[in-house]
């Protein structure tokens, strides 16, 4: 069994069961590489002759890119993998294709995937490697709640005691997901504002409270996050129309300015200007999209670091 | 925060340097980087996290006193640049680096509490490097203890201090422990 340090896990492969203080640690460390960022020369050896395989067996250019230059800046060699081009396009499954990855003994894996829980399925299968979640099926997305934690931190100066209001599709969002255990976790309030037919039962059961309207739901928010709308999806008749629903729920400043003057706004997803979110509030003081990206980075860099040093140490506890 | 770290007696701690020895050493070398480095052209004072950040500002609290001028401070985090990263037992915290001065055509003083193996002072360098291209760098540090593993040396030393291999120095600061002092342990040996 690899070392990993006492503090965390040998994986990372969501929020569920973190600490306050893991939590903390995270965004402690990423705090300290934002600074590498705004270097001339932004790199530091410290993972030098570290391999981290960017497995992403599904669409993504953020994620990945942040990922890359994560593990760029820390020196660490990185190589990318996308199903299309691997051999998984071939018929092989993913535990062989796992397999096959723990021979070349990479240091850290980092995977997306269609389907919930395929980390958990690769972490049972590569025991001298870390195994890092970025974004399984509708289940969770941690490095994602994690920069979304840090802006909101650095933003407002804690994590506790707020109101945080996604507004959208809530329904098919891992970062919903990840974002409201980490919140809860932290002592925050989870707010959900859409539709009656994403806002289903389920999210009061799971103690979200919920509203169908955006005046009451955003009364007293702290922070409001933009979820995607996903297109893709229309068919499952969630929404009549995008245009119905951006009548109903797009995120304006006339809104914010009336029912929560002092709120920042976080959009974590690619968003759609004029649909989700009007051009004015992106573009105004509260929006923090930018610094979202940035501290995604210094999240990456020191997920990458927590998980990969300290390997080679065999001592007795 | 940091726990305040108990020497005690009984465990086999001595006190091995005063806190008026440490001010005498502090003021020494202050004097010395001045007369080494024309009066302070130039100059800037880097501590390497975190006792010699605070060796750092009192030597620059010192050179004020002395000449009545202004030298930059930064502070330096080696974590990143430790070559025992793949070893280390447990999950290190890094605190970062901050250099608030442009490095190019410096000359830094280095500052650290204890020379030992002189890795931390590798470590340092070339993080100071990663920022820029000082002119020369300086090594200034409250003791000396010996047993270097790689080829450096300080430029201006508090107290040389012999020890065994195996033998503990600590260095105590107020404003993180609460006292000034250099402390000893002698290791233990089979001989006795």
């Amino acid at each position: 069994m690899k070392h990993c340090g006492e503090k965390l896990g040998q994986h990372l492969l969501g929020i569920a069961g973190l600490s306050k203080e893991q939590i903390a640690y995270y965004l402690d460390t990423a705090e300290t590489f934002l600074e590498v960022g705004t270097r001339s020369v932004k790199k530091v050896p410290t993972l030098r002759g570290k391999t981290i395989v960017n497995m992403f067996l599904e669409d993504s250019t953020r994620t990945r890119t942040s990922f890359e230059i994560a593990g760029k800046r820390l020196s660490a060699d990185t190589v990318n993998i996308s199903s299309k081009g691997s051999s998984m396009n071939k018929g092989e499954t993913l535990i062989d294709t796992a397999v096959t990855l723990q021979c070349m003994q990479p240091d850290a894996v980092v995977m997306r995937h269609a389907s919930s829980g395929s980390p958990h399925l690769l972490a049972s299968y590569l025991t001298d490697t870390a195994i890092i979640n970025a974004g399984d099926g509708l289940h969770e997305h941690p490095t994602q709640a994690l920069l979304d934690a840090l802006t909101v931190r650095k933003a407002l100066g804690r994590l506790n005691d707020l109101v945080v209001t996604f507004v959208g599709d809530a329904y098919r969002s891992r970062v919903f997901r990840s974002d409201k255990i980490l919140l809860e976790t932290l002592g925050s309030k989870v707010r959900l504002i859409a539709p009656p037919t994403i806002a289903k039962n389920e999210f009061k059961d799971l103690g979200v409270e919920v509203f169908f309207d955006m005046e009451s739901g955003l009364k007293g928010s702290d922070v409001v996050v933009s979820l995607r709308m996903k297109h893709e999806y229309l068919n499952d008749c969630f929404v009549p129309s995008l245009s119905e629903y951006s009548r109903r729920f797009c995120i304006t400043e006339n809104l914010l300015a009336k029912y929560c003057p002092d709120c920042i706004v976080l959009a974590p997803g690619p968003f759609v200007r004029g649909t989700e979110i009007s051009s004015e509030v992106i573009d105004g003081n509260r929006s923090f999209y930018t610094d979202q990206v940035a501290h995604g980075v210094a999240v990456r860099m020191a997920v990458l670091y927590l998980h990969t040093i300290g390997k080679e140490v065999s001592y007795e506890v | 925060m940091e726990t305040k770290l108990l020497l005690k007696a009984e465990d086999g701690w001595k006190k091995i340097f005063e806190p008026d020895q440490i001010v005498r050493s502090i003021t020494r070398i202050a004097h010395e980087i001045l007369e080494n480095n024309k009066g302070g052209v130039d100059l800037a004072i880097v501590g390497v996290r975190t006792r010699g950040e605070f060796l750092a500002e009192r030597l620059v609290g010192k050179i004020k006193e002395i000449e009545n001028i202004d030298i930059p401070l930064g502070i330096v985090d080696i974590t990143l640049y430790r070559d025992d990263l793949a070893h280390t037992p447990e999950q290190p915290i890094v605190r970062g680096t901050v250099l608030p001065f442009n490095v190019d055509h410096m000359v830094i003083v280095l500052v650290d509490d204890v020379l030992f193996t002189g890795r931390t002072v590798r470590a340092a360098i070339d993080a100071i490097i990663d920022f820029g291209r000082p002119r020369k760098v300086q090594l200034a540090v409250l003791c000396d203890r010996g047993h270097r593993e790689l080829p450096i040396r300080a430029d201006y030393v508090g107290k040389n201090i012999s020890t065994m291999r195996a033998d503990k120095i600590q260095v105590l600061l107020s404003e993180r422990d609460g006292e000034d002092a250099i402390y000893k342990k002698e290791a233990k040996t089979n001989n006795n």
